[in-house]
């Protein structure tokens, strides 16, 4: 009898060291290299501290968690064939990846297989198609571009706008809202440029932009081709204003494009500059690791496991079919989970709302003019 | 149309570079008969040579004089010695298959000891801007004019005008009659090698303060210098320089007057036709072929 208690005990003991050796899964996906290499970057080292915070503090739910990295080459196709390596492992969540294209050709994937996919694109129409398994970790355009054109409109008084934007699934997005509403306020567009991922010459479309003449310009381009472009505006003297949202003035482009980015202003949804105590901590933080200043992609990747974590605590359990139904309509408040840095709610559609900022870049460095509200 | 003259600026400026990286695959044609896929590589790995240097404290100045000679001994000699001679035995497929594995080699080192992402890089010529004839014009795209012209200019000389020029070109057009006319052919074919690796170091140099420092730049520039030597001629020295200065410039005039949208397809029609009616290249001369 004693024997068989014995043993009945060191298999309890065993059964429950393997549970709570069990590590949660989560796959990344990301833009490693190519010409999303900074959002790529940026976003996988955000996961990686939040990882390596929540373990040291015991994990979640006494589990610790284990991410693996795979990279997109910033191409859809490799992307989605990543993804795909990545849900035959059966993860608990899959994070990113980070471009709108690449999450528009992954999500189906992610969705038939039921997992839950938290990603950093920022295109309208990912969260519009129905997908119940897609979250965002900052605002899509349509919360976003409305804001950036009422600035426009209201703020810098701009009655002509020449819009420039970069030709993929990102930039064709955000020039198709912020012209939507810039034509609803009264604004007119009087120069539309496309530009590609990756030009290196902006000598024609500012010569475009120049003989347009607008009050303000909207630049909606990736990292790089922004500073590329604000060096060549200062170059050619456009002194018209210049209006962004969040790429336009993140660091990699401060760093880039100089003294050109002075004066360059934008709306973000996510900055480590927000006068935000929480912020100011994971931006203090992520510098002593990895010694550079995060731009918001590094906040987003970090807050996506974050998500993971208050989820999990939520539901009282590692559940990945149930992980969706239960961030959907769910407020993370960051008294109660200081990672999640701000308050944020998840709508029905994966959608957030949560405090954003209007910043400007001064002598190099971004500065928040404005913190606008929650929407609700 | 006030501003074309803007535009032809900035597009001979960014078409000098491409001429530059284009005379690399017309040399290299002519004494080798290969094609160097990692053409565009080699113009982005002297940059990362040089910031490299700049890194461990090496002043500016120092830091293009290394990286240039790094850059010959690696991209000059240790190619031609270590890869394209022992490949060349098995034929020049295999060897153009090498130089494309050499590419992603190159690419993924910088990107594993450097970074994946992109680093600004100083300019040799001053940011500002002068005028002619009342445009203001970037001192950076004259620069880069001027010193493309100047090194063309010099390469021109050297190939035509000096004995040195004249046994190299013997070299690459009858390698065995040159060989016994007594000129030492491996030693000069040898030398177009270096001075290619010079070309690109120079092109780098002049470029990346433009494109910024990048693991994937030579993709873009590699690919653009291949379609201007092919649309200019690739067994002409000349042709490759035409070829990248219309490039360069149609680009912008595309962009400009026709399409932003479209502008990258501009040079692939221009070179499509190109090749439908005058495959030899603008300026290139048709090759027999034995049977």
């Amino acid at each position: 009898m004693k024997s068989t208690l014995l043993v009945g005990a060191l298999l309890t003991a065993m059964t429950a060291t393997s549970a709570f050796a069990q590590a949660i899964k989560l796959a990344d996906v990301a833009e490693l290299s190519g010409g999303g290499a900074t959002v790529g970057t940026n976003w996988k080292n955000g996961i990686d501290l939040a990882i390596e915070e929540i373990n040291a503090k015991g994990g979640v739910l006494g589990r610790k968690l284990e991410v693996t990295h795979a990279d997109s080459q910033s191409n859809p196709g490799v992307a989605r064939a990543q993804v795909q390596k990545a849900l035959d492992a059966e993860p608990y969540v899959l994070l990113g990846p980070g471009y709108s294209g690449s999450v528009k050709v992954t999500a189906p994937l992610a969705a038939e297989a039921g997992i839950a996919q938290i990603m950093g694109g920022e295109a309208a129409e990912l969260t519009q198609a129905g997908n119940k398994f897609l979250f965002r970790t900052s605002f899509g355009q349509q919360s976003s571009m409305p804001k950036v054109a009422k600035y426009i409109h209201d703020e810098m008084k701009a009655k002509t706008v020449a819009v420039v934007w970069v030709n993929n699934d990102f930039g064709r997005g955000g020039r198709d809202v912020v012209i939507k509403e810039l034509d609803r306020l009264g604004s007119k567009v009087v120069a539309d440029l496309s530009t590609e991922a990756g030009q290196a010459d902006f000598a024609a479309d500012v010569g475009k932009i120049k003989a347009a003449n607008p009050d303000a310009v909207f630049i909606y381009l990736n990292e790089e081709e922004s500073a590329r472009i604000l060096k060549e505006l200062k170059r050619q003297g456009v002194t018209a204003p210049l209006m962004g949202e969040t790429t336009l003035i993140g660091q990699k482009v401060i760093e880039l494009a100089g003294d050109a980015a002075n004066g360059a202003r934008g709306h973000v949804g996510l900055t480590t500059d927000a006068p935000v105590d929480l912020v100011k901590q994971f931006r203090e933080k992520f510098s002593k690791k990895y010694n550079y200043v995060p731009d918001h992609n590094g906040l987003k990747g970090y807050l996506a496991v974050y998500m993971v974590k208050a989820t999990t605590e939520k539901m009282g359990k590692v559940d990945p079919k149930k992980f969706a139904d239960t961030l959907h309509g769910l407020t993370i408040k960051a008294a109660d989970e200081p990672g999640i840095l701000m308050d944020v709610t998840f709508d029905q559609n994966g959608d957030l709302d949560r405090q954003s900022f209007l910043v400007e870049v001064v002598e190099g460095k971004q500065v928040v003019k404005q913190v606008l509200p929650k929407v609700k | 149309m006030s501003n074309l003259f803007d535009l032809l600026v900035a597009g001979l400026a960014t078409g000098a570079i491409y001429a530059l990286v284009a005379v690399g695959f017309t040399l290299l044609w002519q004494t080798s008969q290969t094609i160097n896929f990692a053409q565009g590589e080699f113009v982005m790995l002297p940059a990362f040579l040089m910031l490299a240097a700049m890194h461990a404290g090496a002043p500016f100045w120092l830091a293009i004089i290394l990286g240039i000679l790094l850059s010959m001994i690696l991209l000059g000699l240790a190619f031609k010695l270590l890869l394209v001679d022992p490949m060349m035995r098995h034929g020049v497929l295999p060897l153009a298959i090498a130089t494309m594995a050499l590419a992603i080699g190159i690419k993924e080192a910088v990107k594993q000891f450097f970074s994946a992402e992109a680093s600004p890089f100083p300019s040799i010529v001053p940011t500002g801007d002068i005028s002619i004839l009342g445009h203001a014009v970037s001192l950076q795209s004259i620069g880069v004019l001027v010193v493309a012209i100047l090194a063309v200019f010099g390469l021109s000389t050297l190939l035509n005008r000096t004995s040195l020029g004249h046994q190299m070109q013997a070299a690459a057009q009858n390698p065995t009659v040159a060989r016994i006319i007594g000129v030492p052919v491996e030693r000069m074919i040898l030398l177009t090698f270096v001075i290619n690796a010079f070309l690109v170091a120079l092109a780098s140099l002049l470029i990346t303060p433009i494109y910024l420092a990048k693991f994937s730049s030579g993709e873009v520039l590699g690919q653009a210098a291949f379609i201007a030597a092919i649309v200019g001629g690739f067994n002409q020295v000349r042709g490759a320089i035409a070829g990248g200065l219309l490039i360069g410039v149609l680009d912008n005039l595309a962009a400009a007057y026709v399409s932003t949208q479209y502008r990258a397809a501009v040079p692939m029609i221009f070179l499509i036709a190109v090749i439908l009616f005058r495959p030899q290249g603008l300026l290139g001369r048709a090759e027999e072929r034995t049977v």
